[in-house]
């Protein structure tokens, strides 16, 4: 008897399924950020194995998309990523006016600009806190929040929607923004600096914060180019890539700007980089808001664009245009186009294809979180279970743009 | 009728090669695998070349080796009830040359299936596998070829044109 135990004992031990163990991280879990589920193979508290498993926010938005007109696209884009929609709205539009060989307003395209980066800074605020409050530092949470308020507040009296704003349509913005606009975005952008000293004061002195984070998640930049990661995640690597920079849209050749780089490829890399990030948001935000120019905020294309409600109410023509418009939509020339914009999370592309007709033959959206996610495995495997949760944060995970 | 029009899109093809002879894709195309280049087409400062649909991986070696060093995405059209019915679209750019160029491989319905190129870059795996749950064309050579959005028991593709929008009730 014994001896037959022996002779099994080896087989026993060689046997993986018997080593590891499988654990089903979410889809309710706190840290996943929405409904991410990872299947974990761990040995020990050692990661063997990841395989991310989504789609449970899949709500077939380009399906629905073929089904529209394209002015109705616009509020579906901003429903894929709720923490940057006005980098949606901004990438489906410059893809439609791209097609239509639009030609958008000097005024148009600065007011993209600063809300585009509002829009950053909105969405770093919030990767900011929870990626703290995941790693157990639930102050930076209320702080990063208080500021994210008064952005949103601004988005509120711009667009008339906090969240879901449609502000930026195809041929320029929807409408011109309050009387108080200036005051107020100044008045954030002056007291940003000194809050974002704030938020590092609390993070970047605090061991168990750097303990955390400093070699965590490695992620060399060989292989983020192989598995299609971009943004932040792609900086901290050491690649020098910013699409606002690079392939520059929307006059963002206009502005002075850094884009931070770090080679240590870590969690706490990727944590300074979008710090850093941040300071220059707010940078390119003052420039667009000193240098705002005058004039229209709409081209001038009374066939694609909808009139003024004055115009529309004393002139026959712009209210036939009107109706025509929201009854009709506009036929987009014929023709294939990819746009890419530099989102919070990084390249964010829409590949609009157009048949000739008044609603999109296609629509798809190329989410820079849906790429970045098959690099979780080249971060976790050889590591503690709790860094996943640090790697999960530091790629700043929306689910909703991952399953659309 | 047919051939009048095939003999245009070559003449379109070859001007468009012409035009664009040092560009690196089109240089690197032209060298490597002249004979897979099914059509090219320049619109709005897009470059966008067909493939041969067996050809494809050696065309993403070629330009990866010209410095298309990234693949963005990989997607698909479906032009039913047109013949070939799939469109597979690969967005490719450069961090170096700062340039993008599409690649498209068009895929009949009777044999919905193209190579996979998660071998030369890795990042194929998941939009394959959109790819193919959604459209239902599948990636010879994937690693991994099961439905990444939906549910696994769901039947249809819902991308596909002759499925309806609201779906099956």
């Amino acid at each position: 008897m014994a001896e037959l135990e022996l002779m099994t004992a080896p087989a026993v031990v060689e046997s993986d399924q018997d080593r590891t163990m499988i654990l089903n991280m979410g889809p309710q879990h706190p840290s996943t950020h929405g409904v991410l589920r990872l299947v974990l193979e761990i040995d020990g508290e050692v990661v063997v194995r990841v395989a991310p498993d989504i789609g449970y926010l899949h709500t077939g938005i380009e399906k629905t998309c073929e089904a529209k007109f394209y002015q109705q696209v616009v509020p579906l884009t901003d429903r894929i990523d709720y923490l940057s929609p006005m980098h949606n709205n901004l990438c489906y539009c410059l893809a439609v006016e791209k097609l239509l060989e639009l030609e958008v307003p000097e005024r148009a395209q600065w007011l993209r600009v600063l809300l585009s980066e509002l829009t950053r800074l909105n969405s770093h605020l919030v990767w900011l806190g929870t990626h703290a409050m995941d790693l157990g530092a639930l102050t930076v949470f209320l702080y990063c929040f208080r500021e994210r308020e008064e952005i949103l507040r601004i988005f509120d009296a711009v667009a008339g929607q906090r969240m879901m704003t449609s502000y930026f349509r195809i041929g320029g913005v929807s409408l011109e923004p309050p009387l108080d606009f200036h005051d107020r975005v100044r008045k954030l952008l002056k007291s940003l600096p000194e809050k974002i000293d704030e938020y590092e004061n609390l993070l970047s002195g605090n061991p168990i914060f750097i303990n955390r984070t400093k070699n965590v998640g490695l992620l060399s930049a060989e292989d983020a180019i192989a598995l299609g990661v971009t943004g932040p995640p792609l900086r901290a690597s050491g690649v020098d890539w910013d699409l606002r920079r690079d392939m520059p849209y929307s006059s963002y050749e206009k502005f002075q700007f850094k884009v931070p780089v770090s080679t240590d490829c870590d969690v706490w890399a990727r944590y300074v980089l979008r710090v850093q990030e941040m300071r220059e948001s707010v940078k390119i935000a003052t420039q667009a808001l000193d240098g705002l120019p005058e004039g229209r905020i709409k081209a001038d294309a009374p066939k694609i664009v909808l009139p003024d409600r004055e115009a529309m109410k004393t002139q026959m023509e712009a209210l036939i245009h009107h109706f025509k418009i929201v009854t009709e939509g506009f036929a987009v020339p014929a023709g294939q186009v990819y746009q890419a914009i530099e989102s919070s999370r990084g390249e964010m592309g829409y590949f609009v294809v157009s048949d000739g007709t008044a609603k999109p033959y296609r629509v798809h959206m190329r989410n820079p979180t849906f790429a970045t996610l098959q690099a979780i495995e080249k971060m976790c495997v050889g590591r503690l279970l709790a860094d996943v949760v640090a790697a999960i944060g530091s790629i700043d995970i929306v689910l909703g743009e991952i399953d659309r | 009728m047919e051939s009048v029009s095939s003999q245009s899109d070559q003449e379109d093809k070859n001007a468009v090669l012409a035009a664009q002879a040092d560009h690196p894709a089109v240089a690197a195309l032209t060298q490597q695998c002249p004979d897979a280049i099914l059509d090219a087409k320049f619109d709005r400062n897009e470059l966008t070349l067909t493939m041969a649909r067996e050809r494809i991986g050696d065309a993403c070696r070629a330009v990866q080796s010209a410095g298309y060093n990234f693949l963005a995405d990989v997607t698909c059209v479906d032009w039913y009830p047109n013949q070939p019915r799939f469109q597979v679209a690969y967005h490719i750019l450069s961090h170096t040359l700062k340039q993008r160029i599409r690649l498209c491989v068009l895929v009949d319905e009777s044999d919905p299936s193209v190579d996979s190129i998660t071998s030369v870059w890795p990042a194929a795996n998941f939009y394959e596998r959109e790819v193919f749950d959604l459209f239902g064309v599948r990636f010879g050579g994937h690693p991994n070829l099961r439905r990444i959005l939906l549910p696994e028991e769901f039947r249809g593709n819902p991308l596909r044109k002759d499925f309806p929008v609201e779906g099956y009730r």
